[in-house]
């Protein structure tokens, strides 16, 4: 604990203290706003209110808190089937988003999308997707279009590291590369594919493959959300700047199953393992443990915080479970842009 | 009245009473012990046996080396199952949820498909495609099509939708041993459905309907899930003194269309339920065939109840809208029987 920290370690350290402390506070009250919502979604699992199942995201909130901190709310996202905290970081609002994970007719997506489809114009959200990889020709075109556009937006693509099996990511990073798309890949190895660990099904180095198109690449430890935010801003500003495309690694780890039901993980992982993340790992309990070192908080701020954020899951849930399902009506709207002429 | 190959569980002790999952998985584990050239591959299908649990334990008789775990690489996987089946296995690709099909398409559909044809008949490509179909699970519009349509519109695909643990079992068994590349339509709402399956081998030809229920007032042809609701349909309809055939194709490609036919002369009115979408699917395909062959033994239009031509919404009542319940049928059945 004591040791001369290394120039590396103090170099990074100035640079996180350069920072307003304001601003990591912020990013606290985000990873505990994912936290505490996916804890009532897996509580609204349990007593059988939440229709259908949801992938929750509690462990990795460092990743999607970091990167979205370093956009504009006009940049754009893609998500995934573990959608609900990228969301979150986004700017989505808590209230809506449970109205949608139950069906609800105020829900973000009038109850049509439900957990892994939540999309937002306001929030530069294009859409969480069911279908691994299915996002990523869509923020590589979102990229695309920014530059035809000259709107100097850039757009980060979220996807875990299943998705490095589809064939289509390498298509489109190899036009990003070409055409200086910009556009930043955030690949979440939280170690498993479903139920199966990464290194059985994904040969060679990660990071190997975005760099043969030619695209910057680095990894960050996905727990730290000081690193993740800093490295993201940097790669965010140079594909902004026109400097091309990059990948961001983080590595992570999903603490609870695959999706809420899935209960009996043995099979695949241990206990031990899930236990080490949660006491060592943990992106909140790291965040909030050096705030109080550098006295950027004391326990009480951090407690005030945690007490909002309890608030605003409770009224939010209130709101939805209060809200009715959609009209009958709702069922045939929205297949085709233009319904009026049907 | 029936052989026990077409009436698959009525009547039948109940000390063979097995769900689908495990006729599905008796019946892959019951082939690869026949024939070492069979194999399975697909996302999460080993030591998971699918999220569905379907395979599970076979990967423990049957080692990784034949039941294997792939990438999240749909396209690659059935590419790579197209061309060990074109030089001699015999793979069961699994496709997860019949969404993902659309990944793999191009290696089906232009593909396996094609290649016995192109070759002049030279090549051929004998492997099974399992995979899942069906709304009303609260899975959202990626994860509840039913697709089968699309294959049965190709030339030189099979296509096959069990309805039951005893059909699914002895069609599986056919698929396998097959020439052709087949797709096997699983319901992810039936594989807990239990039946009747006998101890004994056997197996079911394609191309024989099978006939669910006798009824001479009306004919309802239905796939998959849709054979339980005209069953629970025919029943209801049965108590007001309707007596409804509940005619069950089992596959698509080939289509028996004989029994079909025979059917719609006998009761003079037909209902096609099917769960893919109505526009331009099976139902019109199935209209238009017992129209053609049953046209001056019809009372009234062929009516067809598909799925709703929308994507399927995840809020449980909508989607409860989009697909045909035995309420439905009953409505429709009573109309056309001039009882409404
Ligand atoms: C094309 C496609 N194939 C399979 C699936 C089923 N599936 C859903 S999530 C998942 C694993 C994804 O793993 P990863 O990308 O690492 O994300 P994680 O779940 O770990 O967050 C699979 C196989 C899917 N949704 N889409």
């Amino acid at each position: 604990m004591m040791s001369t920290p290394g120039p590396k370690i103090r170099a990074e350290r100035s640079g996180y203290l350069s920072i307003d402390g304001e601003q990591w506070l912020h990013m606290y009250r985000q990873m505990l706003r994912i936290r505490r919502f996916e804890e009532q979604v897996n509580e609204l699992y349990l007593s059988a209110k939440m229709p259908g199942l949801a992938h929750l995201y509690i462990g990795q909130e460092a990743v999607a808190v970091g990167v979205c901190e370093a956009l504009r709310r006009d940049d754009y996202i893609t998500s995934t089937h573990r959608g609900h905290g990228h969301c979150l970081a986004k700017g989505a609002s808590m209230d809506r988003m449970f109205a949608e994970l139950l069906g609800k007719a105020p829900g973000y997506n009038r109850g049509k999308g439900g957990s892994m489809h939540i999309a937002d114009p306001d929030t530069g959200n294009l859409g969480a997707n069911a279908i691994v990889a299915g996002a990523v020709g869509i923020a590589t075109g979102a990229a695309f279009s920014a530059k035809m556009r000259g709107t100097n937006q850039v757009v980060v693509c979220f996807f875990g590291e299943g998705a490095l099996g589809q064939g289509v990511l390498y298509e489109v990073m190899n036009m990003a590369s070409l055409w200086k798309l910009p556009i930043l890949y955030v690949c979440e190895n939280n170690l498993y594919t479903e139920y199966t660990p990464y290194h059985e099904v994904l040969a060679g180095e990660i990071l190997d493959r975005p760099r043969a198109f030619g695209l910057h690449a680095e990894a960050v430890d996905g727990q730290d959300v000081r690193e993740v935010y800093v490295t993201a801003q940097r790669l965010i500003e140079r594909a902004r700047a026109g400097e091309g495309p990059a990948f961001l690694l983080c590595n992570t780890y999903r603490y609870y199953g695959h999706h809420v039901g899935d209960i009996d993980r043995s099979y695949y992982r241990s206990r031990e393992e899930e236990e080490r993340w949660k006491n060592e790992r943990d992106p909140i309990r790291l965040l909030g443990s050096w705030l109080l070192q550098e006295h950027l908080a004391d326990e009480r701020v951090l407690e005030m915080i945690d007490r909002e954020v309890r608030e605003e899951v409770e009224a939010a849930l209130a709101f939805a479970l209060n809200a009715p399902y959609p009209d009958p009506d709702e069922v045939r709207r929205h297949v085709y842009a233009d319904e009026a002429q049907l | 009245m029936s052989t026990p190959m077409k009436h698959s569980s009525e009547g039948k002790g109940a000390d063979r009473m097995i769900s689908m999952a495990q006729a599905i998985r008796e019946a892959l584990a019951e082939e690869m012990r026949r024939d070492p050239l069979v194999f399975i591959m697909g996302e999460d299908v080993a030591e998971a046996g699918t999220p569905f649990k379907v395979l599970k334990g076979l990967v423990e008789e049957f080692g990784p080396q034949r039941v294997i775990d792939t990438p999240i690489s749909e396209a690659g996987f059935t590419g790579i199952a197209v061309g060990a089946a074109m030089t001699g296995m015999r793979p069961v690709v699994d496709i997860m949820f019949g969404d993902f099909l659309t990944l793999a398409m191009d290696q089906i559909v232009n593909q396996a498909a094609k290649a016995h044809y192109m070759s002049g008949g030279k090549w051929k490509v004998p492997m099974v495609i399992r995979t899942t179909m069906g709304a009303t699970l609260r899975k959202a519009a990626q994860h509840s099509q039913s697709l089968h349509a699309w294959f049965a519109h190709i030339p030189g695909l099979k296509v096959v939708i069990p309805s039951t643990p005893y059909d699914a079992k002895g069609l599986l068994k056919t698929a396998i041993r097959d020439d052709n590349p087949v797709l096997f339509f699983e319901h992810k709402a039936m594989y807990s459905m239990r039946g009747y399956v006998p101890p004994e081998e056997y197996t079911i030809p394609f191309g024989v309907a099978d006939v669910k229920r006798e009824g001479r007032d009306l004919t309802i042809v239905a796939i998959g899930r849709m054979v339980h609701v005209a069953l629970e349909a025919a029943q209801q309809l049965a108590e007001l003194g309707i007596e409804a055939e509940v005619i069950d194709p089992r596959t698509l490609v080939p289509l028996d269309r004989e029994t079909l036919i025979e059917s719609a002369r006998k009761t003079g009115r037909v209902i096609i339920l099917d769960e893919g979408h109505q526009s331009y699917g099976v139902t019109a395909e199935l209209a238009s065939v017992i129209t053609e062959g049953a046209f001056y033994y019809l009372d009234a239009p062929v009516v067809r109840m598909g799925a709703m031509d929308v994507p399927v919404p995840f809020s449980p009542p909508l989607e409860d809208l989009t697909v045909p319940t035995s309420e439905r049928v009953v409505e429709t059945a009573k109309a056309l029987c001039g009882r409404a």
